[in-house]
């Protein structure tokens, strides 16, 4: 809380400064095409196990300022129900 | 049916991305579905306005270029469920873009979104060109300033002779976006006026937006400025403008701030 705040709204120019820092390290650090490197490296190893549909892969990531969250989400087939249908 | 819009200008600095950001929030409000898209490849920065800079994986260049799905590169607003971004590449260049590809994105886009909202490069290159290329629709947005006005007409010649529809001999529907707008100065004849900017360029007007401190406060938090301060002047200028996009008849009038009850004490209004 700064005083600005104490008559309407907080600053504004702290939270640009910020966010250009952080934004900005990672554009200087010339490693763009990690996150699409890792996804196509994760999907290889795990299609030599299971069969995975591309169209279900979901991938999220939060460029933080010390680390980046990279979340993937991948839908692996039952295999179970895919005998089952084979039966039928 | 989808509305493919796009915001442009020629000149930089106008006002461009916070058009894009902000019409796109306010039509999102309304519950349409909205993508915004940034054509800006190499220098994009809708997703920082918007507050999403964070979250980029896949952008425009890679669904053009089928190395990533539609769905994986559109980005969820935080705020607007039905709101989303379509980032630009940041580090290849606009020759990365094909015609092709652009339109199959665009296609792609028209089946599960109301509005398409193209924000332009400034310049008349080829990003600026693939960003009108299939618009229905295209949103001008100019300063009350002589170079603004002039790159503004330029920008109209454009997209009369150079879009798919004009070149379908369709009429591409054009609306003037005035930013920046100083109605004290206009007053004083400091600052062309509403009608002198309408009498050259011969295009509808679809809105006015005040200058106001507002615009970079909303950038430097990363929120559109509808969303930032929705009962500010700007907020709700672009909220109109974005109602007289969905069809609505509203009196065009310049907003200005509200008086807050602290500057009424000191017995002055807010700037205006």
């Amino acid at each position: 809380m700064n005083f600005g705040s104490l008559f309407g709204r907080p600053r504004s120019a702290g939270t640009a400064h910020h966010r250009l820092q952080v934004l900005l390290k990672h554009e200087r650090r010339g490693r763009p095409d990690l996150i699409p490197v890792l996804r196509e490296d994760i999907l290889a190893a795990i299609g030599k196990h299971v069969t995975v549909d591309e169209d279900t892969v979901r991938l999220k990531i939060d460029r933080g300022e010390t680390v980046s969250l990279l979340e993937i989400e991948i839908e692996i087939p039952n295999e179970t129900k895919r005998e089952q249908k084979a039966c039928a | 049916m989808a509305q493919v819009v796009v915001v442009t200008s020629g000149k930089g600095g106008v006002g461009k991305t916070t058009s894009t950001a902000a019409l796109g929030a306010a039509l999102a409000n309304a519950g349409e579905r909205v993508a915004v898209v940034d054509f800006d490849v190499g220098l994009r920065n809708l997703d920082l306005v918007m507050g999403a800079e964070r979250r980029v994986v896949f952008d425009l260049v890679h669904v053009v270029q089928g190395t990533a799905r539609l769905s994986q590169a559109l980005i969820r607003d935080k705020r607007i469920e039905t709101l989303f971004l379509l980032a630009a590449s940041q580090t290849r260049d606009k020759d990365a873009l094909s015609d092709d590809g652009v339109e199959r994105v665009i296609q792609e886009l028209r089946q599960s979104f109301d509005w398409i909202i193209c924000d332009s490069p400034a310049g008349i290159e080829r990003g600026a060109s693939l960003a009108m290329r299939f618009a229905d629709l295209a949103v001008v947005v100019a300063n009350p300033e002589v170079s603004s006005v002039r790159d503004s007409d330029r920008i109209i010649g454009l997209l009369d002779s150079t879009t798919d529809k004009a070149k379908r001999g369709e009429q591409l529907e054009k609306s003037l976006l005035l930013t920046r707008y100083d109605p004290a100065r206009v007053d004083r004849g400091e600052m062309l006026g509403v009608d002198d900017v309408l009498e050259i360029l011969c295009i509808p007007l679809l809105g006015i937006i005040p200058e106001s401190k507002e615009v970079l406060h909303a950038s430097n938090v990363g929120l559109p400025v509808t969303l930032n301060n929705p009962d500010s002047a700007p907020a709700r200028a672009y909220a109109d403008a974005a109602r007289r996009l969905q069809g609505e008849q509203i009196p065009l009038t310049v907003p200005s701030e509200k008086a807050t009850l602290f500057s009424r004490l000191l017995g002055r209004r807010a700037a205006a």
